[in-house]
């Protein structure tokens, strides 16, 4: 199970997370003008990186708070996790 | 000890021969290099020889032969699904399954046990129902089943109606069933390098050699190998190969796990599945247990996921089914799936000329080996979508037109 560092109580279990996939994916501006194409890649194109990822839980039995995370998709292993609309850590990597 | 041990090898057949050449080294160049030596790879291989007389073909893998999801998954085959396309080359390949050991030569098990799928709540029958009926629309064989109807053809099932998610009814396919997944790998490497396929192994692929967005082949870690056309069918990975060749694909790779028992004795001659409580599960002819549930939430290429999982399934198993709550766990183990937003294949071509992709099977890719081995190498061979797999291309991201399968894909992922 993992440890999942949540920034505003700390390590918990896993079991009191939810996922939220890739972080940092922004609505697009000029949504009127986009073309079918880029209209996908909003919708369904997400980074699928191995290696290290920034990514979103949401802490559903604790603080239920969204924040985001490095994770390293190779070996489970966390990064640091910070608060929504704060400057992104750098990447472990 | 010594006699013992003389008396052994006495006893002992010889080792078999090999059924492909293990060490393999690649040549300079092929009409085909196919990335992946899984099943759906080796599939592939074998109907570019047979079907379409391609036989320069190497299938190349990073690791071992069917050491992937081909070599671990609980091998559940049937063709149930809900929509006309899923119809089409899901039953295309249960078709196949049906004459694949007499076609290739080889054993596999395969034993048409049926399927079983279990609804839990009244949304849950009308959702199976659904199924149901879609399923006689296309011609794929379907039964409702009572729940004392499924008590009938699996006593051990509890039908009480005192469990926290009782059994309401049952969609029923008789012509699902399950094989030995190695040995339908092994059958299949066997006829495909009988033909002139080599199966080249411990090659992984680290780039693509591209000219004016035409594939000429791949880098690997045995050199660089030449090829009129390259097919990516490397399931979790295949993010990690479209990367490679400069395009986007709609695919997350999550850990899949699944377990089994000791070895019993035979208690269940079918195989049971349960979206809604998380658990599916056949027994194996030597008597193990083969359960499998739900994917890990997050994405992850470690192929292991976190005991929760394991035990919030074997806790929906031992309601179902009691008498498993004696049985003992042998082994557990994950995978890496691929999946797509429609819980969908993703078959087809790709922005980069003469190179194909094979992937988004997600967490049900067993059952669809030879079918999509099949229209791979159609898809290849033609240079063009197979009919089969022309709903699958990439391109219904764009155009909208999804084949969402999250309902009939087994369990919710």
């Amino acid at each position: 199970m993992l440890h999942i560092p949540c920034p505003y109580c700390g390590p918990r279990d896993e079991t009191e997370f939810h996922y939220g996939s890739e972080a940092h994916v922004a609505y697009p501006e000029n949504s009127s003008n986009l073309t079918d194409e880029e209209w996908a890649k909003f919708v369904f194109i997400r980074s699928n990186p191995k290696g290290w990822m920034a990514e979103r839980w949401v802490h559903s039995a604790g603080c239920r708070r969204w924040f985001n995370v490095w994770r390293n998709t190779i070996n489970h292993e966390f990064g640091p996790s910070y608060k929504p609309f704060t400057q992104q850590p750098k990447s472990p990597a | 000890m010594a006699n013992m041990t003389r008396r052994r090898t006495v006893e002992l057949p010889d080792h078999p021969d090999f059924l492909w050449v293990a060490d393999q080294k690649p040549k300079k160049a092929y009409d085909v290099i196919i990335i992946g030596a899984g099943g759906h790879g080796l599939a592939t291989a074998y109907y570019l020889a047979k079907n379409h007389g391609i036989t320069n073909v190497a299938v190349i893998e990073k690791g071992w032969l069917a050491g992937g999801n081909m070599g671990r998954n609980t091998t559940i085959i049937r063709s149930n699904y809900l929509w006309d396309e899923s119809a089409g080359i899901y039953d295309h390949s249960l078709k196949l399954w049906e004459n694949l050991e007499e076609e290739v030569g080889y054993e596999m098990f395969f034993s048409q046990r049926g399927v079983m799928t279990l609804a839990h709540s009244v949304s849950d029958v009308r959702s199976k129902q659904r199924n149901f009926y879609a399923n006689h629309v296309n011609a794929v064989d379907s039964v409702w089943l009572t729940p004392e109807e499924v008590k009938e053809i699996a006593p051990i099932v509890n039908i009480s109606e005192d469990i926290r998610y009782p059994v309401m009814g049952a969609t029923f396919q008789p012509r699902g069933g399950i094989a030995k997944h190695d040995w339908v790998a092994w059958g299949y490497a066997k006829a495909a390098a009988d033909m002139g396929v080599d199966i080249i192994q411990n090659c992984e692929v680290t780039g693509f050699k591209i000219v004016d967005g035409k594939v000429q082949g791949v880098k690997t870690t045995q050199g660089d190998i030449a090829a009129n056309k390259v097919g990516m069918v490397a399931a979790g990975h295949t993010s990690v190969l479209a990367g490679m060749a400069g395009f986007d694909v709609p695919l997350q790779s999550r850990p899949l796990q699944a377990l089994v028992s000791e070895l019993n004795e035979q208690v269940l001659d079918t195989v049971i599945m349960s979206g809604a409580v998380h658990v599916y599960v056949s027994q194996a002819h030597k008597g193990e247990l083969v359960m499998g549930a739900g994917t890990d939430s997050y994405n992850s290429y470690a192929q292991r996921g976190g005991f929760h999982v394991i035990e919030h399934q074997l806790a929906a198993a031992c309601e179902l089914f009691p008498i498993f709550e004696r049985a003992h766990l042998l082994r557990t183990w994950g995978g890496i799936v691929d999946i797509a937003p429609d819980a969908s294949p993703i078959i087809g071509l790709t922005p980069v000329e003469n190179l194909f992709i094979n992937s988004g099977w997600g967490t049900g890719g067993f059952k669809a080996t030879p079918g999509s081995g099949w229209v791979m190498a159609a898809t290849i061979a033609n240079g063009e979508p197979d009919a089969l797999a022309k709903p699958y291309a990439l391109d219904r991201f764009i155009s909208g037109h999804l084949i969402d399968e999250h309902g009939a894909a087994g369990v919710a992922h």
